[in-house]
């Protein structure tokens, strides 16, 4: 039957998350407040983190709180709130033209889901569900300082680059 | 307190049994700091007696304070963002709680055993930030605004220095496993002698220092306390909160304060362990099953200590600026620390 095999506790877990995923990305978008939207973002963030912890990619999950909650979001109601961010609703929060932005986001959606299927549709992240080890740290370091050196050097020049410009926007003279 | 017990309790059991010792390890340590230090230490320190009613020498004291804050009116205020209001509490307690999950307190007595049990550290207590950033935010009050936009700052700005002071120790001890850090530190040993491990204060001495006044910032304890200067901003981002609430913030500091001491005692002071040659011990499943009690004692213990130095230093130096405490973190911290770094690493492949 499917239904045991889809009934294990990973993908009601998975279910759920998902589920409070889906409700925080829609109110980002409709909700009439800067902070509150930057807040619902948060779940949404804390949630794609509890999603790779069911994958039990532990790394990964930490860096995406530390990365997004810790920092970007951080760093976001910072700006806000030294800026512009006023209690209550707000009435001119909305583009005018945010009904293009719906066939973008499917076309987006469709692109992504068909190179995902056709780039990693047969391979299985875990053979046997229920002996889900954690990759350790080593390996995932081994990773990046051997066959992925390149990319994560380039990585780093593109984040050096912007940290000089913003630098160079931020001086007064 | 679950591993040991993991074989045979059922899973509700063993989650109930982790509330509770989370609960004991958070609460604990605040009474213990809150009493012990801001009230008598800091008292005797200012030649007065500090609490002297409630109980011998004022001991029931916190009860009484705990009982006075329940009894009081739970305000907020009128043009305040009230979902957000009563929501930023939480999530600062929240984060706290997120923290004690990785201390280890004895071989066996361990909440989680994360593979990256550090970084996780690292990561949850960023968490706090934003609770006291929407704490700020929600009171809609210019001073609590502008304390928790200082609070922002300072706490990103230290953030930085603690988490390159910690990386000499994972570097040292070649894993960023908690449990590994407390062997690594108490089989290690000192030019061949290993009657005292090798604890890292010793080697990550620089290290050690850093953390501490990175901690010290982060819960913005005096001289960092400018997010909550009572002659600038009133209280900063807690102005608003009354009654249970401001509670949560209480409990929440020093509880935090409680388990930064932990996690620097198991980083810097080998944690719950005794040097391992001393029982001929040679790894984590070797060592008897009698640390589970001891090991928690000596990290209450190791924890007293190191929060007295907190409450010692809070109680002793004046206010920071806020340009001084910028530039303090970025000029000076995070260059040493870096150097830190590099020369951790050169010896650790050079010997």
């Amino acid at each position: 039957m499917i239904a045991t095999d889809l009934l294990v506790a990973q993908n009601v877990g998975f279910g759920i998350i998902s589920l409070l995923m889906i409700i925080g990305a829609v109110r980002v978008v409709t909700v009439n407040n800067v902070v509150h939207a930057a807040l619902w973002l948060v779940i949404v963030l804390s949630g794609a983190a509890a999603q790779y912890l069911l994958l039990s990619a532990e790394f990964v999950a930490i860096t995406q709180v530390l990365v997004y909650v810790g920092a970007v979001m951080v760093l976001f109601l910072f700006g806000t709130m030294l800026t512009r961010a006023r209690i209550g609703a707000e009435s001119d929060l909305n583009n005018k033209n945010w009904i293009l932005g719906i066939p973008v986001a499917i076309l987006t959606l469709g692109v992504m889901a068909y190179v995902i299927v056709d780039g990693f549709g047969s391979e299985r992240l875990i053979e046997n569900p229920g002996d889900t080890q954690p990759i350790p740290i080593q390996v995932i370091s081994d990773d990046i300082f051997g066959p992925y050196l390149l990319p994560f050097w380039a990585l780093s020049f593109v984040l050096l680059v912007a940290v000089i410009g913003a630098i160079v926007l931020a001086r007064k003279d | 307190m679950s591993a040991l017990l993991a074989a045979d309790l059922p899973y509700w059991v063993q989650s109930l049994l982790r509330v509770l010792g989370g609960v004991v390890a958070v609460l604990l340590p605040a009474g213990a700091i809150v009493y012990l230090f801001l009230f008598k230490m800091m008292s005797f320190m200012q030649s007065r007696l500090g609490p002297m009613e409630a109980g011998p020498y004022g001991s029931m004291q916190l009860f009484a304070e705990v009982g006075k804050w329940l009894q009081k009116e739970d305000i907020t205020p009128e043009r305040a963002d009230r979902v957000i209001f009563k929501i930023a509490p939480l999530v600062v307690l929240a984060s706290t709680f997120l923290l004690v999950a990785v201390v280890p307190f004895g071989p066996d007595a361990w909440f989680t055993n994360f593979e990256a049990g550090v970084f996780y550290m690292l990561a949850v207590s960023s968490v706090s930030v934003l609770g006291i950033l929407i704490a700020g935010w929600s009171s809609a009050n210019k001073y609590s605004l502008l304390g928790g936009l200082r609070a922002a700052g300072q706490l990103i700005a230290y953030e930085l220095p603690m988490v390159l002071a910690v990386i000499g120790v994972i570097i040292q001890a070649g894993t960023m496993n908690l449990q590994g850090i407390v062997m690594a530190q108490n089989t290690g040993e000192i030019f061949g002698w290993n009657g005292l491990g090798n604890p890292y204060i010793l080697t990550q001495f620089t290290g050690f220092i850093i953390f501490m006044i990175a901690v010290q910032a982060e819960l913005t304890q005096t001289p960092f306390d400018m997010p909550i200067a009572e002659s600038e901003l009133v209280s900063g981002y807690m102005t608003e909160y009354s009654g249970f609430r401001f509670l949560t913030f209480f409990i929440a500091e020093f509880a935090t304060a409680g388990v930064f001491s932990f996690i620097a005692s198991v980083l810097f002071l080998g944690g719950w362990g005794v040097p391992f040659a001393w029982f001929g011990w040679t790894d984590i499943d070797s060592v008897d099953n009698w640390m589970n009690v001891v090991g928690p004692l000596i990290m209450f213990g190791k924890m007293m200590l190191l929060s007295f130095v907190i409450m010692w230093v809070r109680f002793s130096y004046p206010r920071f600026r806020e340009d001084q405490l910028q530039r303090f973190a970025w000029k000076v911290l995070v260059p040493i620390s870096l150097v830190n770094i590099m020369v951790t690493a050169i010896l650790k492949v050079a010997l």
